[in-house]
């Protein structure tokens, strides 16, 4: 590298590359990296405190599957993730739409919805199970009384919180629609309909494609709105007097086994956590792969 | 200009982030390296401990009503020893998961709460044996100490205390009643239905608030819960020694009747208590309440305001309830990390003879706790103490904590709120049953948990 005299500024920032990227590696290795591989490790081991790790096998991963809480757990994630899904994405665009139409006050409108998106998910959960309940206790019932509550009103929460941050990408995407486009449609007699599906929607796949993967990966790593606002609360008390806590997602249950149980659970939950990433990085590239193929080149 | 200003804004967001970034592996890197030297008898604690002079202390407060006291007190040690003492306290409910965070760091706790059978089994093999140590020469009384089943002193009580209802009897006595009327569960409830009927006239409830939130639920699923684990223990003729496989259930009958009489005649619809927000110590200090569920290290919140403040013990209709006491015992008992320096084992028993035999420290500690059991310590001027000693001298049987030996203490609790929580909504036999089985089975549920392999 060092043989030519005369370096072009790319070589010279090839040079110095430790310097630049150096910070961020160790940064990420340490933070992401080295827990990552440890984590998978610990999934393989019986332990109390991590540095007394013994190891014992897939024995964990056995528990985790037979353990009913957790694939109850993974239904009642899967059924948010789809249904948050759609409808934070169907919102989110409508509100773009709608605010990229040069209505008076538009730009007030798009800082007041994405402003929840700044309230921590804690804080949120709380808020809104006194909203819920305010409304609820009228009728004698609360939030952790029922099932469908806790389910459509963690649905509501996060719409509120969500739908502000896809309109933005969103916004982004359908101001970068070329007007001639439309305007040839409009010539040739498209209906607005027409024009939507056929011109506006191919247009800001790569929108799409960013939304709706943070909204199913957000779907499924649920975890502070979901501790907050119900905390797996009611839950069904078996005849055996084992609990299955129904509004617990995965992340929480992956939580509470980690903390709630016995000795051994610790790596039990570590397998939880293996399989849980698999399962979001799987569907997150699945999905990814999905939406690539529908956008278009402009 | 508008741009210029905004661009330099980001670059000063990147530049924080990455600094910040960059502080954060700093730390996480250190961290991580001194776990992996820690395996080989924590060397790297030794030399913090030999640069900060005599080892220091780190305790993990399970108490948060104990926080403030403690915190001053550690301060003043510092002060006057120039040992560094750091306290951190829990948040209430999560002490568990608290303690097995802080345990994996380098600089792990060394004087942490083992407080019963259930936390002996977890966390026993990390605490160091205390027999013969100073503190433990300094004990009047090992009644209150625990021991693993090799006979290690796991670890030591620093307080007892006791828990009942606490009654405000000038109210009592405005409504046109006396406590001589209390002295069993007919007594009470002609007594609780009686004010709760005229809350309208008299200006306040019976009971106060029993919220089903964090903050409040253990005094139900907890504290109690005791009751009907008493009453099986008593019959039984024998103090558990460990947590029993199962429960018969056979008192439940009488927790359900103090649970509603405090539910249904309280300043609080129960339909209301299950996300919580009512505050009953405050309900009991502005005089709205005559009763209140809660324990003996509330007198220093209430006094004040209500002098007179004096507490009785669960009478739930089990027959010769007259002889009853106070639920006495302790989960404050102090534990030593094995795993930690020398110099900082030597500086937390220290620190721990200092705040019970110093008569400034022991004083603080003794006004928020209650009763120290130490030769050297403070007496108590707790009234609700001294009401549990009162019965005690008057004959009355001790209920002690069999609620110490709940298994899995936060996921049977958990169980039950919930189940409660359907119970006040709709106070049907069939929800009830859930209550039940919460209580009874989920016992024998988690206890198989507890032990599994």
């Amino acid at each position: 590298m060092n043989r030519k005299r005369s370096k072009t500024p790319k070589e010279s920032i090839k040079k110095h590359f430790l310097l630049f990227m150096g910070p961020v590696l160790a940064a990420f290795s340490i933070g992401f990296i080295w827990p990552f591989v440890q984590g998978i490790y610990l999934s393989f081991c019986k332990f109390r405190l991590i540095k007394d790790a013994k190891f014992i096998g897939v024995s964990n991963y056995g528990k985790a599957l037979s353990d009913a809480s957790f694939m109850h757990s993974f239904q009642y994630t899967a059924v948010f993730a789809l249904v948050s899904l759609v409808l934070i994405n169907v919102l989110a665009f409508t509100v773009a739409a709608i605010l990229t139409q040069n209505i008076k006050g538009s730009n007030l409108f798009r800082t007041v919805f994405f402003m929840p998106n700044l309230i921590g998910g804690i804080v949120l959960g709380y808020i809104w199970a006194m909203i819920f309940d305010g409304i609820l206790s009228r009728y004698s019932t609360s939030i952790l009384l029922e099932t469908k509550y806790g389910f459509w009103g963690l649905i509501i929460l996060m719409i509120w919180q969500q739908v502000g941050y896809m309109m933005i990408i969103y916004i982004a995407g359908l101001q970068a629609v070329p007007d001639d486009m439309i305007e040839a449609a409009s010539i040739d007699g498209a209906s607005r309909m027409q024009t939507l599906f056929m011109i506006t929607i191919p247009n800001v796949m790569p929108s799409i494609t960013i939304c709706t993967f943070l909204s199913l990966t957000n779907g499924f790593k649920l975890f502070d709105q979901n501790l907050a606002l119900t905390g797996g609360q009611p839950f069904i008390i078996q005849p055996d007097g084992s609990a299955i806590k129904t509004t617990e997602m995965l992340a929480l249950n992956i939580f509470n086994t980690f903390y709630g149980s016995n000795k051994a659970a610790t790596g039990v939950a570590q397998a939880k956590a293996v399989l849980f990433f698999i399962l979001v990085a799987g569907l997150g590239l699945f999905q990814l792969a999905c939406t690539r193929k529908r956008e278009v080149q402009q | 200009m508008k741009k210029k200003l905004l661009s330099a804004l980001l670059c000063a967001a990147m530049t924080m982030s990455i600094v910040t970034g960059c502080g954060k592996t700093a730390a996480t890197g250190s961290g991580a390296a001194a776990d992996a030297g820690s395996a080989d008898a924590g060397s790297t604690d030794k030399a913090d401990s030999a640069k900060a002079g005599d080892g220091s202390v780190y305790w993990l407060n399970f108490k948060p009503e104990l926080d403030e006291t403690i915190q001053d007190l550690g301060k003043k040690y510092t002060e006057k020893t120039g040992v560094p003492v750091k306290i951190v306290t829990a948040a209430s409910g999560t002490y568990n998961q608290t303690l097995q965070s802080e345990m994996d760091k380098s600089d792990a706790p060394t004087l942490f709460v083992i407080g019963n059978a259930a936390g002996v089994k977890d966390w026993g093999e990390y605490a160091m044996d205390l027999t013969g140590t100073r503190i433990a020469n300094e004990l009047s009384s090992d009644a209150y100490n625990l021991y693993d089943s090799d006979g290690k002193l796991v670890s030591i009580g620093y307080c007892y205390e006791c828990y009942g209802i606490i009654v405000n009897p000038d109210l009592i006595e405005k409504a046109g009643h006396s406590m001589d009327e209390i002295k069993n569960f007919d007594g009470l409830k002609t007594v609780a239905e009686d004010i709760h009927n005229n809350a309208g006239s008299l200006g306040f409830d019976a009971f106060s608030s029993s919220d089903m939130d964090d903050s409040s639920s253990w005094r139900f699923t907890g504290h109690l819960a005791n009751l009907e684990y008493f009453y099986e223990e008593k019959e039984a003729g024998a103090k558990w020694e460990e947590c029993p496989a199962s429960l018969t259930g056979a008192y439940m009958d009488n927790y359900k009747k103090l649970y509603d009489l405090i539910i249904n005649n309280s300043l609080t619809d129960p339909k209301d208590l299950a996300n919580g927000g009512h505050d009953a110590e405050a309900e009991f200090k502005e005089g709205k309440a005559a009763f209140f569920v809660n324990g003996s290290w509330e007198y220093a919140a209430v006094s004040g305001d209500v002098p007179n403040a004096t507490m009785i013990p669960y009478y739930c209709g089990v027959s010769g309830e007259e002889k009853a006491g106070l639920n006495c015992g302790t989960e404050n008992c102090w534990a030593v990390n094995a795993n930690a320096s020398e110099a900082d084992q030597q500086a937390t028993i220290d620190f721990m003879v200092w705040l019970v035999s110093d008569p400034d420290a022991s004083m603080a500690m003794v006004e928020q706790l209650g009763i120290m059991p130490y030769k050297n310590a403070v007496e108590s001027s707790n009234g609700f103490l001294n009401d549990a000693a009162k019965y005690d001298a008057d004959g009355c049987y001790v209920m002690d904590w069999a609620t110490n030996y709940q298994p899995n203490v936060d996921d049977y609790r958990a169980a039950l709120v919930s189940a409660l929580n359907q119970y006040n909504a709709d106070q049907s036999d069939a929800n009830w049953g859930l209550v039940k089985n919460a209580f009874v089975d989920g016992w024998a549920t988690q206890y198989e948990l507890a032990n599994a392999d």
